[in-house]
């Protein structure tokens, strides 16, 4: 107990943990600063930065969020770096860049690179190739245009070996998984078009397709590199919110000492010490402290557990009455956690089966197009063409196909989606998200925490006197526990009675002093109580007694999000069946579930059970969109159709969950399924526009009227079309908001 | 014709030169922060050595 009350304050995250050195000897910390919104934000951190002696560099980046840091370590300590930007307003939360992933800035950096090179090559082709159509129809020399051929040839082919690489190796890893995507025909038009223009260089023949080639790659890698970029934003935006969770643990010296050090570092056998709303960092056993635990997180537990010396605690729970000291005991492989982990593990096959809709269109669309590429030679030769212009005419057929519309079709419609659920609070974590989203069919909540704000709010104040109210409010008022905020919230207004000697005993109650009566206000042992009067209340009790009074109860629930009920009754409206899976205890489930309109619930559901629902509903052929929130939900989420998570939930779950939406509100949910609606419905309307163009000029193509020209012209065209009508996306939802303005 | 010669090179030459210096901004981070460039551009202090945090000119 002594080395638990020493600490009486939540100690923050110890930046120290996060410092790093550069090699010119300076300390080097990276921040998130959540706040940051504009540029007068920007200017605040920087200038409050570079205001302390010692630092030799501060950088806000604005996209991102975070700030890097450089500075004297002789001069200045890490914590008065932290300190410095608190004083200017804004929170800022150390991270490790190494934890935090830079993979994909890697790949989006890479693409720009292709990109600008397809740029400069598309350009300087087209400049070529433009003189050498007008030169067709004037008087062009035939040294002048195989010149330009050359030319052609020299800017384009390692243009092309080096910018096309993302096409080719995808291709080639499809390949050799014998498989198909959208990226083995584009590789192949590619290459086959660039050999056909080569060799018909050499031969100095009228036509090359240096040009098609190219231009084709550089609209490819504007659609790949719009898509890796909105990801990537989204993702930086959801390690962001992890991020600002950082937590270190405050371990106990065996000297007695109390020092901060990372959660990964925690060993078997080390005692730590939680102070009252912190979270545990670890599994482990109590050694000293009484106390009451927050499992919602964990188990979808929404009253509080008691737990005093020897009980077992696990990682992620919160501790809510008084500080604990634990002893870190190592991961049983029985422990719940464990348990997680390997559900987690073997959940997460059934979704890597999905393929995406590119790619199922790939699977049709390419052997068609070879198919009457190769038909077009053998037809054409067999008419008695000599084999260029068979070969020729072919290649035709293959640019003009070339699902450059295609490609860009999706990820376009990707892009203009993500960025608008972005604006809405909605993170889209996974690629494929939206597609597999458009196709559920099926919603299941969790309840604690998703359904519910995992906040407690009075339920019985009416029938409560008054008099007992204010004086519950008053006593509660000198406690943090969540029964005692939502207690003092309620009798906010009502006139407080002054009492003296309050102090609070922890894991029991308060008590206090009221013109020589001892009041009292706790659980129902500390208060006096008889068992409960009620039985089926799903909910917390706090108890009050006064004097030698009978004692009054006040019952607590946990509160619904405020939209809860119109949002089940718009996801119903939209053809969803909505069901209810949580881990709390039936009579809690059943009120929720029967408030909010909810016919289909199960409680006290493991996470095992909820996975075997999951499976359940998947075997009657249902596309499940699986919201939670706990550690519990973690497999539900990785073994669901597709998942949504809110921004407060357990890391294990944001990581599995395909969507993270913010805000106390549950509207976003519809926001991202109405988005992923009308995102399928335009990839749809894309094909087929795409496929209109390509009936048009296909028979065009075999018949061999499509120079090269008309080639360029035709695919740019359609790649204009396909790019545009992806834009609708957010026309339609500028008209929705000038609409509510007006 | 035998211009050309001189001219196509001199294209290609300046085409390179944009790529290269697209590349150079590329590799200096110069798109890194898109937002926060966009929003830099309105302070109009020349020498950001000594920008200090509460002079005269900030408008905040």
């Amino acid at each position: 107990m002594s080395e638990a009350a020493t600490a009486q304050e939540r100690p923050g995250i110890d930046p120290d943990l996060f410092v790093r050195r550069t090699e010119e000897g300076l300390a080097r910390l990276d921040l998130v600063v959540a706040g940051m919104h504009c540029a007068g934000c920007l200017r605040k951190v920087e200038g409050a930065l570079k205001g302390l002696s010692g630092v030799e560099y501060a950088r806000a980046n604005l996209s991102t969020k975070r700030v890097a840091v450089r500075w004297d370590p002789a001069r200045l300590e890490a914590s008065a770096v932290i300190r410095a930007l608190a004083d200017t307003g804004f929170a800022a939360v150390p991270f490790d860049p190494k934890l935090i992933g830079t993979l994909d800035d890697r790949e989006s950096r890479s693409l720009l690179k292709a990109l600008g090179v397809a740029g400069f090559a598309a350009a300087n082709v087209m400049l070529v190739s433009v003189s050498v159509w007008s030169g067709l129809v004037s008087d062009m020399d035939e040294t002048t245009r195989s010149f330009f051929h050359w030319v052609s040839a020299l800017i384009a082919l390692p243009a092309i070996a080096y910018a096309g690489q993302p096409f080719f190796r995808s291709a080639l890893k499809a390949l050799r998984a014998k498989s198909m995507n959208m990226d083995v025909p584009i590789a192949l038009a590619v290459i086959l078009a660039t050999t056909m223009s080569l060799v018909q260089t050499m031969v100095n023949a009228r036509h090359v397709y240096f040009d098609a080639s190219v231009t084709l790659l550089f609209f490819l890698l504007i659609g790949r590199y719009l898509d890796v970029q909105a990801r990537a934003k989204a993702c930086s935006a959801a390690e962001n919110l992890l991020g600002l969770r950082a937590t270190a643990a405050t371990l106990i010296a065996p000297d007695g000492t109390h020092k901060s050090i990372a959660v990964e570092n925690l060993e078997p056998g080390m005692k730590v010490l939680v102070v009252a709303g912190a979270r545990i960092p670890a599994d482990g056993e109590i050694l000293t402290g009484t106390s009451e635990i927050d499992t919602s997180l964990v188990t979808g537990e929404s009253v509080p557990e008691q737990v005093k010396a020897g009980t077992s605690v696990f990682a992620g729970t919160l501790n809510l009455g008084a500080p604990l000291v634990i002893r870190v005991t190592k991961r049983d492989d029985d422990s719940l956690l464990a348990e997680i982990v390997r559900l987690m593990e073997t959940a997460e096959q059934g979704r890597a089966r999905y393929v995406r809709i590119a790619d199922r269109a790939a699977r049709i669309y390419s052997p068609a197009v070879h198919i009457m590429a190769l038909a077009t030679l053998i037809l054409w030769f067999t008419l008695g063409a000599p084999w260029e212009t068979s070969l020729t005419y072919a290649i035709s057929v293959l640019i003009i196909t070339c699902p450059c519309a295609l490609g860009l079709a999706v990820p376009v419609v990707q892009v203009v989606a993500t960025g608008r659920l972005l604006r809405q609070g909605v993170l889209v974590k996974a690629a494929d998200g939206l597609e597999r989203l458009a196709q559920a069919d099926t919603i299941v909540f969790d309840k604690t925490g998703t359904l519910t704000l995992g906040q407690p709010r009075l339920v019985n104040g009416d029938e409560i006197a008054r008099a007992d109210l204010a004086l519950g409010a008053a006593i509660a008022a000198a406690s943090r526990h969540p029964l005692a905020l939502a207690l003092t919230a309620h009798g906010q207004s009502l006139p407080h009675p002054l009492l003296d000697d309050i102090h609070e005993e922890p894991g029991m109650g308060l008590e206090a002093r009221l013109g020589g009566e001892t009041i009292r206000l706790g659980n129902a042992d500390y208060a006096g109580a008889r068992a409960t009067h009620e039985q089926g209340h799903g909910g917390s009790e706090l108890w009050l007694r006064r004097g030698s009074d009978e004692p009054v109860c006040f019952r607590f629930e946990d509160t619904p999000r405020p939209d809860a009920k119109s949002v089940i009754a718009a996801l119903k409206a939209r053809g969803f069946a909505i069901e209810l899976l949580s881990g709390d205890r039936e009579p809690a489930v059943k009120r929720l579930a029967d408030e909010l309109g909810i016919a289909n619930w199960r409680a006290a559901a493991r996470p095992a059970a909820k996975i075997a629902r999951l499976e359940e509903l998947a075997s009657e052929d249902r596309k499940v969109a699986m919201i939670g929130d706990g550690l519990n939900d973690a497999p539900a989420l990785r073994a669901a159709h597709v998942s949504l998570s809110p921004a407060d939930a357990a890391d294990v779950s944001q990581t599995a969950a395909d969507f993270i939406f913010q805000g106390a509100k549950l509207a976003p949910i519809v926001e991202a399924v109405d988005v992923a609606r009308k995102s399928r419905r335009l990839v749809f309307e894309n094909f087929g526009l795409a496929l209109a163009y390509n009936a048009v000029a296909v028979p065009l193509a075999v018949a061999g009227f499509v120079t090269p020209l008309v080639a360029a012209i035709a695919m740019s065209s359609s790649s204009v079309t396909v790019t545009l009508n992806s834009l609708r996306l957010n026309l339609a939802q500028r008209r929705a908001l000038s609409r509510k303005a007006s | 014709m035998n211009i050309l010669i001189f001219l196509v090179p001199a294209a290609l030459l300046l085409g390179l030169l944009g790529l290269a210096a697209f590349l150079w901004s590329l590799r200096a981070g110069q798109y890194d922060d898109l937002e926060g460039a966009a929003e830099r551009i309105l302070y109009d202090d020349d020498k950001p050595d000594d920008d200090e945090p509460g002079d005269g000119r900030r408008k905040d």
